[in-house]
């Protein structure tokens, strides 16, 4: 699948201060590519430089150096905005409008027709589960969630090929998590690319192909998130579990195994080692002491563990 | 269902069209109560005082509150038009769809011009029966050039308000253009004292202000309206040719600005 997002050595400066102005690098010199029709995760801490490279592809901001192209259409091209979709973190809209006036309003942006407009209104505020009751009252009146859902809709009314989420599941309870969780991958399953930056990583792991991980503005870490969590695979270790045996009448013998460290449980004793081969010596020191084997599994490094490290 | 490629002037068009509707939902044409209540007072106590002049009194009042009231407007929704948008986030969704942002501009400036329209023709039509209940009704065509010629003076006001809130914050922006609009009713007696100066930088500053500023000499018709006297073809052709060179320029420097502006 062809590259659908081209950011070429993207930087993005602020400028601070009214006197003596001071300059701020937000973003810098970020170069990623993105394939087609997957969902893309754009990770990072607060500040780390994600909603500003998504103001930048929306051309909200104008960068300080760099280039981006999407759909092989450069950023500043109004036409691409026809193929794309964009869901700002926290989003605002005209208070005064229903959300069925507001979709109604974009979509006449788009030029569709009174009856496609309808159409596309109801079946989207559908698909984000908007209720019935609710698509007349004012946008003022909405929860944060009921918003968050509507920012969904109308970043989907023309049918993009490639949609921007900037914290999508943002104000919404679990339930609201999940639906929108599974309007996500089906996104995808209609070849929609997503590009989404979240603070949740349970949502990146359950929906992400790739992630891309930002840290002080610059690109710490990309790649399959597969391929990411096991790239410490030499690291990896095993975790032992056992029972029936005092961890601290076993202490010294564990602790003499290399690498090998322990922790106590209320019926026993949770032990990692570097490798394989040192299990019978965990086994043999264990039921010397009168205890048994639990479980014996590898210990796979999490995304919170990757994001943490990545950040930090 | 793919969308029929629509063109800027559609898109300017459905902006416009919001425009008016947040105008009217936020209430702005409440202010025709008040002018209502005004003109109303006027024509029913008026009489008393003044013998025979009603006619007169109510077109002199009528018109220039439709002025004063028309210039509140311009100013103080012209300038929290734009910077609303983007204080309230509402530009971010609209500029992530195939919006320019000369288009919006452009549109959201026409949607308060629409306002103002109707502003201007409602409280054109209760002059108009104040004049037919005081039986002044031959001066009641006379009223409509003239008013047509504030409503191009409030086209220019809502242009300065866009362009200086454009750079610049509401309060200041409004009292920039409240000093414009001041100015631009003194710019010929700023001239004429000019004319009369011996310094040359005093003379070439007031001749440079009256060339830079809006005169809007050329849109007063009330006192001549209130004698029954109508602006002639020329006089209007020439405001209004003077009105849409006004606009196209501080909506072009609008524009300008807005274009280079980062959204944070």
């Amino acid at each position: 699948m062809d590259n659908v997002i081209e950011i070429r050595g993207l930087t993005k400066d602020y400028e601070t201060g009214f006197l003596f102005k001071k300059k701020i690098r937000a973003l810098d010199d970020l170069t990623l590519n993105v394939k087609g029709g997957q969902i893309f995760g754009f990770l990072g801490g607060n500040g780390a430089g994600k909603t500003t490279t998504i103001k930048t592809l929306m051309r909200l901001q104008f960068p300080t150096a760099g280039s981006a192209k999407i759909l092989g259409r450069d950023i500043g091209d109004i036409d691409l905005h026809r193929s794309i979709g964009y869901c700002p973190e926290n989003p605002y809209f005209y208070d005064y409008l229903s959300a069925v006036e507001l979709m109604d309003y974009f979509g006449r942006l788009f030029g569709y027709d009174q009856a496609a407009r309808t159409q596309k209104t109801t079946e989207l505020l559908d698909a984000v589960g908007l209720e019935e009751k609710d698509r007349k009252k004012q946008l003022r009146k909405y929860s944060k969630g009921m918003l968050q859902r509507v920012g969904l809709a109308q970043a989907l009314i023309n049918g993009p090929e490639v949609v921007f989420l900037d914290e999508p599941m943002s104000g919404l309870d679990p339930v609201g998590r999940r639906e929108i969780r599974e309007l996500i991958a089906s996104l995808r399953d209609k070849g929609v690319t997503v590009f989404m930056s979240t603070h949740i990583l349970s949502d990146i792991e359950a929906l992400c192909d790739e992630v891309a991980i930002l840290r002080n503005g610059k690109l710490a870490a990309n790649g399959n998130l597969g391929e990411l969590l096991s790239q410490n695979e030499g690291s990896r270790t095993l975790e032992v579990r056992v029972q029936g045996v005092v961890a601290d009448a076993i202490r010294d013998k564990i602790e003499f195994i290399a690498g090998a460290a322990m922790k106590s449980t209320p019926d026993g004793a949770n032990i990692n080692i570097l490798d394989e081969a040192d299990i019978d010596a965990v086994l043999h020191v264990t039921r010397e002491a009168g205890g048994r084997l639990i479980s014996v599994q590898p210990v796979k490094q999490s995304l919170e563990e990757l994001f943490v490290k990545e950040t930090e | 269902m793919s969308a029929e490629k629509v063109g800027p002037p559609s898109r300017i068009l459905t902006i416009a069209l919001n425009a008016f509707r947040e105008a009217v939902r936020d209430r702005i044409l409440y202010n025709l109560i008040l002018f209502v209540l005004l003109i109303t007072g006027s024509a029913i106590f008026l009489g008393e005082l003044t013998a025979g002049q009603e006619s007169r009194v109510i077109v002199n009042l009528g018109l220039s509150a439709i002025l004063i009231f028309g210039t509140f407007i311009s100013i103080f929704v012209g300038v929290s038009l734009v910077w609303k948008e983007i204080e309230k986030r509402t530009v971010y969704s609209i500029f992530s769809k195939p919006v320019g942002r000369g288009e919006f501009i452009v549109g959201k400036y026409l949607g308060l011009c629409l306002t103002l329209l109707v502003n201007v023709s409602v409280m054109g039509a209760g002059v108009s029966l104040a004049l037919l209940y005081v039986g002044g009704g031959e001066l009641v065509s006379a009223i409509w050039p003239a008013i047509f010629l504030i409503y191009l003076e409030l086209t220019i006001i809502t242009a300065v308000a866009i362009t200086f809130s454009s750079f610049s914050t509401p309060a200041l922006s409004a009292l920039l253009t409240f000093f414009v609009f001041v100015i631009g009713h003194f710019s010929s007696s700023l001239r004429d004292l000019a004319s009369d100066m011996a310094s040359t930088t005093a003379k070439a500053l007031f001749d440079g202000v009256y060339y830079l500023l809006p005169n809007f000499a050329h849109f007063t018709f009330v006192t001549e309206t209130a004698n029954g006297i109508m602006p002639d073809g020329r006089f209007i052709g020439m405001a209004v040719i003077y009105a849409l060179a006004f606009d196209a320029v501080l909506l072009a420097i609008a524009v300008l600005v807005f274009s280079r502006r980062n959204f944070k």
